[in-house]
């Protein structure tokens, strides 16, 4: 085990206030059991999950409520025992509507949770293996929370040569992942081990970024004495490090083709938070039921880094942290530069709440857009090199056609474009706009055929 | 029906919810701050005709946007700086000796025809100032060509007299045995003390306000870097007047590092900047070098045909994507 500097840096990126220190240094601290949750089908992207259970029935901690339901998919548990009170469409943090099965939880429970049998990942078959992280619902919790047994089994004619564990939580105030590395870095090491044997040997790179010392330190102590081609990648400070391409190019130099899956080059990117729950769904048996969410921002009393079962309410994680303070305007889903931004504190956490973020009118910008003025700010800060400044004038003019031949599928929407446009144009929104007006046109194409 | 959502009184938008803070305004603000060193030589050099002509335009250049913008039925843009910017930069591309109601003549100019008769900024495709600056130089020819506020003298080279010439024009007429490498002139163009529009006398005070934009990343290197060079390699295949007497006399430096630096009329990708620039200093010198030509200095019309070429420019060097 080695640490290394990444060798490979993208071109583009921007530098915004980190404002990582409002948690860095706070410990994880575990939520009260909330008196309600409301457990979303829809963790992810992919398919929703199958409701198994109906109004008045009583579920134990552990229990599958939800079962997979197609190919991107991953099984939902109850995280507590309780009742359910209700089965019922409930707005997502990414704003969709989606069936959540809303769960009284009980004040004493009687019943054992129910966990699957532990398993010796040493003496288990891959196979048992897999089936473990499918039937645990474990899916990535640094962004779209693409279901890690899908990751974790390639189609049999790619191999995966590259594990890249993703620390990099480029994006501001987010500090989950930061203090899940220091706090676990064993059972970061032991998911390491575990996912290594699934995917037959591959070597790892673990990429952070250079502002996490502490985590760096953590697992590097952590991961001392671990045999084979292990490396913690060190990357410099620049959002977004945290994309699974750049962060490939990054540890590997390969470049993933625009449309490809990181295994068409070899590598398998997870993130940190992911690899952890894996190890416990391992080695205990326990399903995926709760996450770190860091709760911060200026309009927050107490910043802080919170356990708390999927399926809590944003309005009880802000009450842990002390309450709003100073008149919030706007409530994020996420981190500032791709999180969503939601319309209440009514919102369940799911699978994938890496941070809420409240902000006062200080750190709220209200603004109109001029006209472009060619500075080049986008272009010098898109991580994918596109043009935005040429996509969003394509979208203004209606003509989605010229904004796909100027690439706009491969965006990432990270925000870099509108972050450095000094004319506040919607140079991210017109992005999204095509790519949906674009996606929207193949699907109706594909229905006619 | 869904079930309507209760409680909305957070303000509600698409990400990213975090944005740089620099504006237009900024940007603008910017490059007056860094063309602050060279006014402050024109108006050592040439006096209140500086201030005066700097007024004339600016003043021009505001009320043409603002009543531009009210024809227009549109907001008013004179708080993003644009046009103080085009108003400054215009006056510091005058001779010192115009008449004002000319130089208000250029401003009208510079910001109703050239600028908002093509939307306003953003949507021009040639720069305000150099372009209202052609259109003076062909109206009022003998007036912008006339240098008689202050006597250059050159003193050394057997050649003791007050002139009233440019250096270029002195160029141009082929001064045969004069020494051109002398430290002497050198130092008379790095300064300031030639005869010149207001802007383009100091070459040091250019180049200071130059690196305060490069710091700042206002503008980029690309384009200066590729002007200057390419004028410089010019002269030095020529082999008439010295590279650095080219480079330091007349517009170049102002030019490269503040006129074809122009966001709205330069391409928008750093290999499309170099190409801008290269053909910037290629034609420059070309105007100046040509024995059939009747200008001494090219740089605002170098400046200009590059700005009709630029959508080619930009059309031919897009970005590749990452990945591909």
């Amino acid at each position: 085990m080695k640490t290394v500097k990444a060798q490979f840096g993208f071109r583009g990126g921007i530098h915004p206030q980190y404002h990582k220190d409002l948690t860095a240094d706070l410990p994880i601290e575990r939520l009260p059991l909330p008196r309600t949750l409301a457990v979303s089908m829809s963790q992810h992207l992919g398919a929703p999950a199958k409701c198994l259970v109906k109004k008045g029935d009583a579920v134990a901690k552990g229990q599958l409520i939800g079962e997979r339901n197609g190919f991107i998919s991953a099984p939902v548990h109850a995280p507590a025992a309780g009742t359910v009170t209700a089965v019922e469409p409930r707005q997502g943090p990414t704003g969709g509507w989606a069936d959540a099965v809303v769960i009284e939880t009980a004040e004493d429970p009687s019943g054992a949770p129910v966990l699957m049998p532990p398993l010796d990942w040493k003496t288990a078959s891959r196979e048992e293996l897999l089936a473990r992280v499918n039937d645990a619902g474990i899916c990535g919790m640094g962004g779209a929370g693409f279901p890690s047994a899908v990751k974790l089994a390639p189609p049999p004619d790619k191999h995966c040569e590259y594990l890249i564990l993703n620390g990099a939580e480029c994006e501001p105030y987010l500090t989950g992942d930061c203090r899940t590395m220091i706090e676990r870095a064993d059972r970061i090491r032991l998911g390491v081990e575990i996912m290594r044997k699934i995917l037959a040997g591959p070597a790892v790179r673990i990429a952070v970024e250079a502002n996490k010392l502490a985590s760096i330190a953590a697992l590097e102590k952590a991961f001392a004495d671990i045999e084979g081609n292990v490396e913690i990648v060190v990357l410099p400070t620049l959002y977004p490090q945290g994309s699974e391409k750049h962060q490939i190019y990054a540890c590997t130099k390969r470049l993933v083709p625009p449309g490809a899956l990181p295994i068409s080059v070899g590598c398998v990117v997870e993130n940190v938070g992911t690899v952890a729950a894996l190890a416990d769904a391992v080695e205990n048996g326990v399903p995926l039921t709760e996450r770190v969410t860091t709760v911060s921002g200026d309009g927050v009393a107490r910043p802080c880094n919170v356990l708390a079962p999927v399926g809590t309410s944003y309005a009880d994680l802000v009450a842990f942290a002390g309450g709003e303070k100073d008149g919030v305007r706007k409530v994020i889903s996420g981190g500032p530069m791709m999180g969503f931004n939601v319309p209440s504190l009514q919102i369940a956490t799911t699978k994938t709440t890496s941070g809420l973020l409240l902000f006062t009118a200080a750190s709220v910008f209200q603004y109109s857009s001029s006209p472009c003025i060619n500075c080049g700010s986008c272009v010098r800060a898109c991580p994918m090199q596109l043009n935005p400044a040429y996509i969003s004038r394509a979208v203004e003019a209606n003509d989605i056609a010229m904004a796909e031949g100027f690439g706009v599928m491969n965006c990432l929407e990270c925000g870099a474009c509108s972050f450095s446009c000094p004319a506040y144009r919607d140079v991210t929104q017109f992005c999204r706009r095509a790519k949906a007006s674009i996606r929207a046109k193949a699907a109706a194409k594909a229905a006619k055929k | 029906m869904l079930p309507k959502q209760t409680g909305e009184r957070y303000l509600l938008s698409s990400s990213p919810h975090a944005h740089a803070r620099r504006t237009v305004s900024s940007l603008m603000l910017d490059v007056l701050v860094a063309l602050l060193p060279a006014f402050c030589c024109a108006v050592y050099f040439f006096g209140r005709r500086a201030l005066f002509l700097a007024g004339t335009c600016i003043a021009a250049c505001l009320v043409t946007e603002a009543l531009c913008r009210l024809a227009m039925k549109r907001e008013n843009t004179i708080g993003d700086l644009s046009a103080v910017l085009t108003g400054l930069l215009l006056a510091l591309n005058l001779p010192p000796d115009l008449p004002l109601w000319m130089a208000a003549v250029g401003g009208v100019f510079a910001i109703g025809i050239c600028k908002q008769a093509f939307g306003g900024l953003g949507y021009n495709p040639f720069n305000p100032a150099l372009a209202a600056r052609a259109f003076m130089l062909i109206s009022f020819t003998g007036p912008m060509t006339t240098w008689t506020a202050s006597a250059w003298q050159i003193s050394a080279g057997g050649m003791d007299a007050a002139t009233t010439a440019t250096p270029l024009a002195f160029i141009k007429k082929g001064a045969e045995g004069f020494d051109w490498s002398q430290a002497a002139l050198l130092k008379d163009l790095f300064f300031g003390n030639v005869n010149g529009c207001l802007g383009e006398t100091s070459a040091l005070a250019l180049l200071i306000g130059a690196c305060y934009l490069l710091c700042r990343r206002t503008i980029t290197w690309h384009i200066p870097f590729a002007f200057i060079g390419t004028v410089f390699l010019f002269a030095m295949v020529e082999g008439g007047v010295p590279p650095l007497v080219h480079v330091l006399s007349g517009g170049v430096v102002l030019g490269a590092c503040f006129m074809a630096t122009d966001y709205v009329t330069s391409p928008i990708t750093a290999k499309g900047k170099l190409i801008f620039g290269c053909g910037c200093g290629l034609v420059t010198m070309l105007i100046r070098t040509a024995p059939t030509g009747a200008y001494p200095e090219g740089v605002s019309f170098s400046i200009l045909i590059m700005n009709a070429i630029t959508p080619l420019i930009n059309r031919y060097t897009q970005p590749k994507v990452f990945g591909k």
